[in-house]
C-alpha cells in the first residue's frame, strides 16, 4: 500500500538530522500559525500564491533561494567543522554515511535550489521592467514554472526527515548511484527533485526568450537592450538547449534504477562514461547559465554607480554570446582523466582557455567604465569590485585546471573545490547580492540599510578568502575532496583556517538577514518616492517603486541605449496625460495545483507507491486539460483605475 | 492633435500610444497568438534536443548486444514501414485540418482531426504490439544496453505521440464548441507543429534505428 515507506524511514537514531528536521517543522508550523493568527490566508492566496505577476513570482523565487541558502550553508559549516576536528585519532561528529549525504545535498541545493531560483527570480523581476513590458510573454507558464520549482524544493526538504538523501556527490555518478550500490531512496529523491524543478526551469527559459524577443517596447532594438537583458537572453537560450540533456540523463538513470535497464551499469553493455558525458554536457553550460546574468548585474551596477554609460556595449554583448556558445564545447574538461586521448583532451583544454578571452574583455570593459567615472561606493558597487578581484583569481585557476597534464594532478583535489567555489561565490553569489541590494528599492519601495550591507559584504569577502585559499593550498599538497577524516597533520592548520572562514561567512549571512529586518523596520527612513534611487539608466527606474501591477501605464518609446538616461537628459518630469485601459492576466491557481500534484507524483515515485504516482500523474494532466477549457483568463483594468493607481504610487509624476 | 497636447509633447519623454480601440485590441489578440506560436517553437527546439540526447545515447549503446538478440534479428522492416506510413499519412491529414481551418469549414476540421487521431492511434497500436512481441521473445529493455536504448528512444517518441493524441482529443471537443473559436487557430497551429515535429523525429528513428539496424 505504501511501497517502501514505513516508520523505519524516519532517521530516529540520528539526532543531528532529527534536530534539523524538527527545527524545519517548527519554522514551517510557526509561519502557518502566524498566518492563521493574523488572518492573512486569503491575502496570501490572492496576492501571492495564485499570482501571475512577474514581480511577485520573482520575489517568491528569491525567498525560496534565501531559505535554501541557509540550508545549504548549514551543510557547508558542518563539513568545515567536521574537517577541523576529524584528523588523526579524532573522528569528528559526523559519521561517513551522514557526511556523504551532507556534501551531496550541499552541492545539489546550492546549485539547483539556491543559485538557480535566485537567478530566475532576478530575471523575472528585472527583464520585463527593463524592456518596457507589462509582464512576461506567458504569465501562467511563469507561475507553473515557479510551482514546479517549489515541488522540487519540497521533495528535497522532505528527504531530510523521511528517508535519506543521496550519498553520491552532487552529480550522482553511476555506478555508485545505481541500484546495486545505492539501494536506498536517497538517489531517487535526488532524481525526482531535480527532474521536477528542471522542467520548471526549462519552461522559464522558453518564457524569457519569448518575452525578450516579442515584448520589447517600440524602439528597443536588440542592440539597445540593457546588458542584463542580453545576459538573460543568452542564459535562457542556454537553459532551453542544456536542460533537456539533464532531463534525459536523469531519466536514463531512473530507468536503470526502476526498470532494470542497462544504460550506465557495469554489465550487459552499459557505459558509465555516457552518464558523465551527458551530465556535463548539461553541467558546464549550467555554470554559465548562472554566471552570465551575474555579469549582466555587474554591468548595470558599474554603469549606474560610475555615472557613465557602459564602456564597450557591443563587445560586451558579443562576449556574452561567445561565452554562451563556447560553454557547450568544453564539457570534457571535467573528466580529462577519462582517457579520451591527447587530441581530444587538447581540443577541450584549448576551448576552455579560449573562454578566458571574452571574459577578460568583460573585466576590462567594467574597469574602463569605472575609469574617470564619478564612482559611488554604495553596497552594490562594493560587491562588484569584490567580484572583479575575486573572480579574476578564480578564472586564472580555471585556466590552470584547463591544462590537461595539470588537471591529471589536480583532478578531484580540494584545489578544484576551491576553484569552483571561487567562481561561483566570487561570481554568482556576489552578483546576486549586488543585484539584491540594487533592485530591492525598485521592488519594495525602500532602500536596504547601507551600513549593514557593508558589514555583510566585508564578512563575505574576508570569509571567502579565509575559507578557500587554504583549500587551494591543501589541494596542491594532495588533499582530495569529499574526505570526512584525514591522517596528514600538515593539513590540519589549513582546515582550521577554513573553518574560521566559514564562520566569518556565517557572520556575512547574519548581517544580510539583519540588514533585511532592520531595513524593513526603518523603511520610512529610506523610502524611495522618485522610483529612481540610484540615478539609474535603464527603463525599470522610469516607473514608481514599487511598480504597479501593469508596470508601465503607457508603454515607453525607446530612442537609444540607456533609455531612461536619455529621457532624463531631455526632461526632468514624467507626465502622463491620458491613461489607457490595460489588458491584464487574471490570477490562477492552476500552476499551484499542478505543482502540488507534481510533488505527490515525485514523492510516490521515490517510495514506489504506484497508486499515488498514478493519481499524481492523472492530476497533472487533468488540471492542464481543465485549464485549457478556461477561456476567461484576462480582464481590463479601466483607465480610471490606472489613473488612480498612478496617482497613488507616484503622485509627483502625474 | 490639439495644441495643448503638442506643447506637452515637447517636454514629455514618451509619445503617448494611440487610444485603445476595438481595432487595437483585436491586433493585441493576434499578437498574443504569434507570441504563443513562437514560444511553442522554442519549446519544440528543447524537445528536439531531448531527442538529440537520446539519439546520441542510442548511437553509443546501439551495438552493445551483450550476447543477446541483435537489431538484425529483431527488426521487421515491412512492419515498421506500415507504422511509418500510418504516421506519415496522419501528418498529411493534419495538413488538411489546417487547410479546412483556413477555409473556415468546421465540419472538415473535425473530420480530418478525427482521421488524424485514428491514424495516430493505429501507429501507437502497432508500436505497442511490436514492443509486446519483443518482450515476449525475451528481448525486453533489461536484456542489453542496445535494447535499453532502443526501447527508450522509440518509447519516448511513442509517449510524445500519445500525448499528442490526448491533446487532439481535447481539440476535437474544443473545435466543436463555438466558444473556443478565438483561440482555436493558435491551438491547432501549435498541435500541427507538434505533430509534424514528431513525424520528422520518426524519420530519424526509422533511418538511424531500423534501417541501419536491419542492414548491419
Amino acid at each position: 500500500m505504501l511501497g517502501k515507506l514505513s516508520l523505519d524511514a524516519l532517521p530516529l537514531d540520528q539526532p543531528v538530522i532529527m534536530g534539523a528536521f524538527g527545527f524545519m517543522g517548527l519554522v514551517a508550523f510557526s509561519v502557518l500559525a502566524a498566518l492563521t493568527y493574523f488572518g492573512r490566508w486569503k491575502w496570501l492566496w490572492t496576492e501571492w500564491l495564485t499570482t501571475v505577476d512577474h514581480k511577485k513570482i520573482g520575489v517568491m523565487y528569491i525567498i525560496l533561494a534565501l531559505v535554501m541558502l541557509l540550508r545549504g550553508f548549514s551543510d557547508a559549516i558542518m563539513m568545515r567543522t567536521q574537517l577541523a576536528l576529524a584528523h588523526g585519532g579524532a573522528v569528528g561528529y559526523l559519521p561517513p554515511e551522514h557526511y556523504d549525504q551532507i556534501f551531496s545535498a550541499h552541492g545539489a541545493i546550492m546549485i539547483f535550489f539556491m543559485a538557480m531560483p535566485f537567478v530566475i527570480g532576478m530575471i523575472n523581476i528585472v527583464v520585463p521592467l527593463q524592456i518596457g513590458a507589462r509582464d512576461v510573454a506567458f504569465p501562467f507558464l511563469n507561475s507553473l514554472s515557479f510551482w514546479l520549482t517549489v515541488a522540487g524544493f519540497g521533495l528535497i526538504n522532505v528527504s531530510l526527515g523521511i528517508g535519506e538523501f543521496a550519498r553520491t556527490g552532487w552529480l550522482a555518478y553511476p555506478p555508485l548511484s545505481e541500484l546495486g550500490y545505492s539501494p536506498g531512496v536517497g538517489v531517487d529523491y535526488y532524481i525526482w527533485s531535480l527532474q521536477i524543478s528542471g522542467v520548471g526551469t526549462t519552461l522559464s527559459g522558453v518564457n524569457f526568450i519569448a518575452t525578450i524577443l516579442r515584448n520589447r517596447a517600440p524602439g528597443m532594438t536588440l542592440m539597445r537592450m540593457p546588458v542584463f537583458t542580453w545576459t538573460a537572453l543568452c542564459s535562457s537560450i542556454q537553459i532551453v538547449a542544456a536542460f533537456p540533456i539533464l532531463t534525459i540523463c536523469l531519466a536514463l538513470l531512473s530507468l536503470d534504477r526502476y526498470l532494470g535497464m542497462h544504460f550506465f551499469t557495469n554489465d550487459l553493455g552499459g557505459n558509465q562514461m555516457m552518464y558523465v558525458n551527458l551530465i556535463w554536457a548539461w553541467g558546464h553550460p549550467e555554470v554559465y547559465i548562472l554566471i552570465l546574468p551575474a555579469f549582466g548585474i555587474f554591468s548595470e551596477v558599474v554603469a549606474t554607480f560610475s555615472g557613465k554609460r557602459l564602456f564597450g556595449y557591443v563587445p560586451m554583448v558579443v562576449a556574452t554570446m561567445v561565452i554562451a556558445v563556447l560553454s557547450f564545447l568544453v564539457w570534457l574538461h571535467h573528466f580529462f582523466t577519462m582517457g579520451a586521448g591527447g587530441d581530444v583532451n587538447g581540443f577541450f583544454g584549448i576551448a576552455t582557455m579560449i573562454i578566458a578571452i571574452p571574459t577578460g574583455v568583460k573585466v576590462f570593459n567594467w574597469l574602463f567604465t569605472m575609469y574617470r567615472g564619478r564612482i559611488r561606493f554604495s553596497v552594490p558597487m562594493l560587491w562588484t569590485i569584490g567580484f572583479m578581484i575575486t573572480f579574476v583569481i578564480g578564472g586564472m585557476t580555471g585556466v590552470l585546471l584547463a591544462v590537461p597534464p595539470a588537471d591529471f594532478v589536480l583532478h578531484n583535489s580540494l584545489f578544484l573545490v576551491a576553484h569552483f567555489h571561487n567562481t561561483i561565490i566570487g561570481g554568482v553569489v556576489f552578483g546576486l547580492l549586488a543585484g539584491f541590494n540594487y533592485w530591492f528599492p525598485k521592488v519594495f519601495g525602500f532602500r536596504l540599510n547601507e551600513k549593514l550591507g557593508r558589514c555583510a559584504f566585508w564578512c563575505w569577502l574576508v570569509g571567502f578568502y579565509l575559507a578557500f585559499i587554504p583549500l587551494y593550498i591543501v589541494g596542491l599538497m594532495g588533499m582530495t575532496r569529499r574526505l570526512n577524516h584525514y591522517d596528514n597533520p600538515d593539513w590540519h592548520p589549513f582546515m582550521i583556517v577554513a573553518a574560521v572562514g566559514a564562520v566569518v561567512i556565517l557572520c556575512g549571512i547574519v548581517f544580510q538577514l539583519v540588514q533585511l529586518v532592520v531595513s524593513i523596520v526603518q523603511r520610512e527612513k529610506t523610502r524611495d518616492l522618485t522610483g529612481d534611487p540610484w540615478n539609474g539608466r535603464t527603463l525599470e527606474w522610469a516607473i514608481s517603486s514599487p511598480p504597479p501591477a501593469y508596470n508601465f501605464a503607457e508603454i515607453p518609446i525607446v530612442t537609444g541605449r540607456d533609455a531612461f538616461w536619455e529621457t532624463k537628459k531631455r526632461s526632468t518630469a514624467r507626465q502622463v496625460v491620458r491613461f489607457p485601459r490595460i489588458h491584464m492576466p487574471r490570477n490562477t491557481s492552476a500552476g499551484l495545483v499542478i505543482g502540488g500534484f507534481a510533488l505527490v507524483l515525485g514523492f510516490a515515485l521515490v517510495w514506489h507507491i504506484w497508486w499515488m504516482a498514478a493519481a499524481g500523474a492523472v492530476g497533472i494532466v487533468a488540471t492542464a486539460i481543465a485549464y485549457s477549457f478556461k477561456l476567461n483568463r484576462e480582464y481590463f483594468l479601466s483607465a480610471l483605475d490606472v489613473e488612480r493607481s498612478e496617482k497613488l504610487l507616484s503622485p509627483a509624476a502625474v | 492633435m490639439t495644441t495643448e497636447l503638442l506643447n506637452v509633447e515637447t517636454v514629455r519623454p514618451y509619445v503617448p500610444p494611440p487610444l485603445p480601440s476595438v481595432h487595437a485590441e483585436a491586433s493585441e489578440h493576434r499578437t498574443a497568438g504569434i507570441t504563443t506560436v513562437l514560444g511553442f517553437w522554442i519549446y519544440l527546439m528543447s524537445d528536439c534536443l531531448l531527442f538529440a540526447a537520446l539519439f546520441a545515447t542510442y548511437s553509443v549503446l546501439g551495438r552493445e548486444f551483450a550476447g543477446g538478440p541483435t537489431s538484425k534479428e529483431l527488426f521487421d522492416l515491412p512492419y515498421v514501414l506500415a507504422e511509418t506510413l500510418c504516421l506519415l499519412a496522419s501528418s498529411f491529414t493534419y495538413g488538411m485540418v489546417m487547410v479546412a481551418l483556413k477555409a473556415d469549414n468546421r465540419g472538415r476540421v473535425l473530420g480530418f482531426l478525427l482521421l488524424t487521431f485514428v491514424l495516430g492511434l493505429g501507429f501507437i497500436g502497432l508500436e505497442v504490439k511490436e514492443f509486446v512481441r519483443m518482450i515476449g521473445e525475451g528481448a525486453g529493455p533489461d536484456r542489453s544496453a542496445f535494447l535499453s536504448a532502443f526501447f527508450t528512444l522509440v518509447g519516448t517518441h511513442g509517449l510524445h505521440v500519445t500525448g499528442g493524441l490526448v491533446w487532439m482529443a481535447v481539440m476535437l471537443v474544443q473545435a466543436s464548441l463555438r466558444r473556443f473559436d478565438a483561440v482555436l487557430p493558435t491551438r491547432l497551429t501549435c498541435l500541427s507543429l507538434f505533430w509534424h515535429f514528431l513525424d520528422i523525429i520518426w524519420i530519424g528513428v526509422f533511418t538511424v534505428v531500423y534501417l541501419a539496424g536491419a542492414m548491419s
